[in-house]
């Protein structure tokens, strides 16, 4: 950098930076701090030193199965994530490497669908679901969600896909290599981290998805944000089960996300610069 | 074996035709180059031929055989790319092997080929890097590489050498015009730059708005250029093109001298004018001579050292028997 930066103004930034992150991340903090408190702590008031009793994890636990519900949320969001893949990659694959004039209307066209409140189509899906017996099924909902997520995984394959050089493919094709070859030993090669960071933030997005695993599950297909959900109606408000659960619920996909961080900017950014 | 034959291939863009029909027979083991301004069709008619591109019409023969239809990979051709084209996460052996691979080559008849490839291009203390690891000029060399141990019946060659830098690509250049002769195998080059297209070509093929406007040698081009644009885009710098009253003496529409055809003195000639800029390299001056009322400025070419300075008064003499006249058409007289 041309300009010395003071060591005041260092010191500034750093503390606004951290106070910025803290106001993003306190409603989470506080979630876990409402966890490890008592019922009557959690009713009293605003407070951030808890009395650190894990009373409401067990309740949880003991009152409503844990496993079953995460179980669920584990496959619906793998299993439509995987799905969306088989048939996001090649859908991607024609629109980037032999595009028409209308690929870019395509695109946009899926797009738009996810600019579509949800409740709008609520009915017809509930309705589809109840006749068809889709109704609190994994399967049912597994392939809702794919569907759901695919313009978006779609798009992130395109413009990865996109990033690789068609001169590569074409070498390959002057090499002798046929569809097959060119396919699995020169663009799958190439394509496998944008593959792998699309994976990564379909699976959260899934992980994360409540409007519709809420409407159409009971029980059996239930995953975890309709887990956490369940401790809001129906037994009053107890806010330290709630957030114990809520914790319980974010856990994973929390973990999952830190220790793919280097992945997921990769992905959403990439193209973006050069 | 490496004969291609065009017979009529022409091709369009939806309604553009960048390409109108047009014949044109490479032989065996010529050194063929394609040259012509930007988007004269020259790349395009080299991605025809090697099937990347699929023809609108007309028929493409190679060693007679009608391979219009044929995917790339059966033509039997290598093609060396601009931007080199490498499989970056390959390692450079596993990149040259690539194409033996798919050929399903025995892999110690493989390994021969690798070898030999790379003592022939100083690669051998590479073969184990990745394509990213590498300079310009080293990858330029591994896309050779590729090329050449397929043993194909010819190579296309598009723009290899414009991403490189200009003393590399001299030294290259060489190398290229070595491996041709080393090989004696077909080569067709596209390029844009003519320097390229004169020193390395056995036949030059001058194209423009997809068609053919001469094929010849470097030194035909040069002699006999067949209408004003070949005379202007052959020979550096170029030629002067003088229309006009000057013209019209010679019987002429245009005509054209090139700058080494120009005497230049302070004393006597035909055209008067001023010296604007001059370049002095020591073995060659160049000067730049305005006001002569024949066009902008005249640039005239001078063997060794001449003591002109900017805005000294000179006289020019054409070399009366080396002038190019062209009628209204542009075409040679």
């Amino acid at each position: 950098m041309a300009r010395a930066v003071t060591r005041n103004a260092r010191i500034g930034w750093t503390i606004a930076a951290w106070a910025v992150a803290l106001l993003i991340f306190f409603p989470i903090l506080y979630t876990i701090i409402t966890s490890l408190k008592s019922e009557q702590e959690a009713i009293a008031g605003f407070d951030l030193i808890p009395s650190f009793t894990l009373e409401s994890y067990q309740t949880v636990q003991s009152q409503n199965n844990y496993w079953r519900p995460f179980m669920n949320s584990v496959i619906l969001s793998v299993g439509s994530t995987l799905l969306a893949l088989v048939v996001a990659i090649p859908a991607a694959w024609a629109m980037a490497f032999s595009p028409t004039k209308r690929t870019k209307d395509i695109l946009m066209w899926m797009l738009s669908t996810k600019m579509m409140p949800a409740v709008a189509v609520l009915v017809p899906i509930y309705l589809i679901f109840l006749r068809t017996g889709l109704m609190d099924t994994r399967i049912g909902l597994t392939i809702l969600l794919m569907l759901i997520n695919l313009p978006i995984v779609v798009w992130m394959l395109y413009t990865y896909f996109r990033e690789i050089p068609g001169e590569i493919l074409e070498a390959a094709r002057m090499d002798g290599a046929s569809l097959r070859d060119e396919i699995l030993y020169v663009l799958t090669p190439m394509a496998i981290p944008g593959i792998a960071s699309t994976l990564l933030l379909n699976i959260i997005l899934a992980w994360n998805e409540a409007f519709w695993t809420i409407q159409l599950t009971t029980t059996k297909a239930a995953p975890l944000s309709a887990f956490i959900a369940s401790f809001s109606s129906p037994q009053g408000l107890f806010w330290a089960k709630l957030s114990a659960a809520s914790v319980m619920a974010i856990a994973p996909i929390l973990v999952l996300g830190w220790f793919s961080q280097k992945q997921l900017v990769r992905g959403l950014t990439f193209g973006a610069v050069k | 074996m490496g004969q291609i034959t065009l017979q009529g291939v022409a091709k369009r863009f939806g309604e553009v035709e960048v390409i109108p029909p047009l014949d044109l027979t490479i032989e065996d083991g010529e050194f063929v180059v394609f040259v012509g301004p930007s988007g004269c069709g020259k790349s395009t008619l080299l991605r025809l031929i090697a099937g990347l591109e699929d023809v609108s019409g007309g028929r493409i023969l190679i060693d007679g055989k009608d391979a219009t239809d044929a995917s790339p990979a059966k033509r039997g051709l290598a093609m060396v790319f601009q931007s080199y084209a490498l499989y970056p996460h390959m390692s450079v052996r596993k990149n040259i092997a690539f194409p033996m691979k798919m050929a399903g080559m025995p892999k110690p008849e493989q390994d021969r080929r690798i070898e030999a490839a790379a003592k022939a291009l100083n690669l051998t203390s590479y073969l184990d890097r990745r394509p990213g690891q590498l300079s310009g000029g080293q990858r330029q060399r591994v896309a050779i590489g590729r090329a050449i141990v397929r043993e194909p019946s010819a190579f296309l060659f598009d723009e290899p050498l414009s991403n490189l830098d200009a003393a590399l690509r001299v030294g290259m250049r060489l190398e290229i015009s070595e491996l041709h002769n080393r090989l004696k195998t077909t080569m067709i080059y596209v390029t844009h730059d003519q320097v390229e297209a004169m020193t390395m070509a056995d036949k030059i093929v001058v194209l423009q708005a997809g068609r053919i406007e001469q094929v010849g040698s470097p030194l035909d081009l040069y002699h006999a250029p067949k209408n004003v644009f070949v005379a202007g885009f052959i020979g550096s710098p170029r030629m002067n093109l003088f229309t006009g009253a000057v013209a019209a003496d010679y019987g002429a529409q245009t005509i054209g001298v090139r700058p080494e055809h120009i005497r230049i003195s302070a004393t006597t000639g035909k055209w008067q004018g001023r010296v604007g800029v001059s370049e002095h390299l020591g073995s060659d001056s160049f000067f730049y001579v305005e006001g002569t009322g024949l066009a902008e400025t005249v640039t005239v070419r001078s063997g060794g050292e001449v003591g002109l300075r900017h805005g000294d008064t000179v006289w020019l003499t054409p070399d009366e028997g080396k002038i190019h006249k062209f009628d209204t058409n542009g075409d040679r007289i």
